[in-house]
């Protein structure tokens, strides 16, 4: 949590232009123990110690570290969510018996005490939903040598909520598709997606829109199905989309090529040159600029595009300036920040 | 394709409040005779205080579900099972009916008859077929071949075949000193 930015942000691995990340989520609950929103404070201070001993029990080549959230700020708990590395929901008050657990990299993150007692995450850059899987299924492994978990030989893991039920597990990836919504072919291809139980959300998760043509595509259903088989369904998809968004991208270039340059050109100007800028018009404009980075129409930034948007996060921002900031204070901050990281100007 | 005029698909109004989660409410106050416009998401808009007067219900996962629990398909609405509650954790079934989450691991069983068609219908199966605990999967495997090996045991002393059953009897004791073996 010192550093800016985590691993999965320098966009490495298989088509990392278009998959911005991969990531596995899994539900694990403690066995004879009441779910998380009927712990009274004596349980969850026990639950909590207990977890806690867990996770420092497995050694230190996992290299975690236990931070209980009433010992992080507003602000850091608000840039954990806007790195991916919690939920919304695990910052909703009172956070007095939650925690979170981090790596080094900021590939693995453990919330304790969201909906479930734990909310194992593994997030790496790219498309490589296996990978993932690989480390998480060893992770969910080690920690099951501490805990007993709440399971079920015929319903699986067994879950706050009963949509989360069986491998309680939810695979995702993070796709950049500007040329499919250009195109108009995004929410034919959603619709798609929907039939054959996947769901589609916007940057952060449920009842979030897509802003800045990043969507989240995952797994609705968690039962009925090995993880590998979920994952490699999920893994499948993400290539076809993978294939259509960069067919829509040579056809932009092949029979509007002008305009499409025109409109990229447009947002590098105004992001390199703005000095009042909202979150959703830089995100907007980030996501014009990534476009035409990857056709080679734009010069290449040191930032990578993931960066980038974290620069238009509030909390972020706040985070950066070392103080609050009010929503116009942020504003004038955002575009000083993208306008040197385009410029390739250092901090000042 | 045209550049100027965005479509509005592409414009999605992001919260003025939070900058995370999407405008819905539009908030216009007037102060000195000034407008301000402002566009919140529905939770900052409630906790701003802007949403008092108007209860506007969520759409959530639990309303849904709510929905579903209440209801079987082309049949009569099935009566709320309301005075049920979980003998481990005290949860009744009307809280779940309200909030779709509930109370503990034991909830599961208490509420099988009610969950199982619910469960079907969320994921059109009611089997695991994913991963067993590594550590404890051990143990739920070796309590499964016990139970074999005591009802074989049981069988072979019905018929009075006490060789058999011996046989039977050591093997078990011999699966039993593992376990131990492995608790420890």
């Amino acid at each position: 949590m010192i550093q800016p930015f985590s691993e999965w942000m320098q966009a490495k691995g298989p088509d990392a232009d278009i998959v911005l990340s991969s990531r596995i989520r899994l539900a694990r609950n403690l066995k004879d123990m009441v779910f998380p929103n009927q712990l009274n404070d004596q349980v969850a201070l026990e639950m909590l110690n207990r977890i806690e001993e867990a996770i420092k029990s497995m050694g230190p080549s996992w290299n975690i570290r236990f931070t209980k959230l009433d010992n992080l700020s507003p602000i850091q708990r608000q840039v954990l969510v806007e790195k991916h590395l919690i939920s919304p929901a695990l910052i909703e008050e009172p956070v007095k018996y939650k925690a979170v657990a981090v790596d080094e990299h900021e590939s693995i993150s453990i919330m304790v005490n969201e909906e479930d007692h734990l909310r194992i995450q593994i997030l790496l850059s790219g498309l490589q939903l296996q990978e993932v899987w690989t480390i998480v299924n060893q992770l969910d492994d080690a920690l099951e040598q501490h805990l007993d978990y709440a399971y079920d030989n015929h319903s699986g893991y067994l879950t706050a909520c009963p949509t989360n039920i069986g491998t309680a597990m939810r695979a995702s990836v993070m796709v950049h598709l500007p040329a499919l919504v250009l195109t108009r072919q995004a929410s034919q291809v959603f619709t798609t997606l929907a039939q054959i139980g996947m769901v589609v959300r916007g940057l952060y998760g449920e009842g979030s829109d897509a802003v800045g043509n990043i969507f989240q595509i995952s797994n609705q259903v968690s039962l009925g199905l090995s993880e590998e088989e979920f994952i490699h369904n999920l893994a499948t998809v993400t290539q076809q989309i993978v294939g259509r968004e960069r067919h829509a991208r040579q056809y932009l270039q092949n029979n509007a090529g002008i305009v499409l340059a025109d409109r990229v050109e447009r947002a590098w100007g105004l992001l390199t040159h703005a000095r009042i800028m909202s979150s959703e018009e830089a995100l907007r404009l980030l996501s014009e600029v990534k476009l035409g980075q990857d056709l080679g129409l734009l010069p290449q930034t040191d930032s990578t595009f993931t960066q980038l948007t974290l620069y238009t996060r509030p909390g972020f921002l706040q985070a950066q300036a070392g103080h609050e900031l009010q929503a116009a204070e942020r504003d004038q901050m955002r575009a000083q920040f993208l306008r040197e990281k385009l410029r390739g100007k250092s901090e000042s | 394709m045209e550049h100027n005029s965005e479509s509005r698909q592409d414009r999605v109004r992001l919260c003025q409040r939070c900058e995370t989660r999407p405008a819905s409410v539009h908030v216009g106050t007037i102060v000195n005779g000034e407008k301000f416009d402002r566009f919140l998401c529905e939770e900052c808009a409630r906790e701003e205080g802007a949403y008092h007067f108007m209860l506007i219900p969520q759409f959530t996962i639990q309303h849904v579900l709510g929905g579903l629990i209440g209801s079987t398909p082309g049949g009569q609405p099935k009566q709320a099972v309301v005075d049920e509650t979980c003998p481990v954790c005290g949860y009744s079934y009307q809280k779940f009916a309200e909030t779709g989450r509930l109370g503990c691991d034991h909830c599961y069983e208490a509420f099988h008859e009610e969950l199982e068609p619910l469960v079907k219908r969320l994921h059109g199966s009611v089997e695991h077929h994913g991963k067993v605990p590594k550590r404890s999967g051990e143990n739920i495997l070796h309590e499964r071949t016990l139970k074999e090996l005591r009802h074989k045991m049981q069988e072979a002393i019905a018929k009075e075949a006490f060789e058999e059953a011996a046989k039977w009897r050591d093997e078990i004791r011999a699966l039993e000193g593992q376990q131990t073996g492995r608790s420890q």
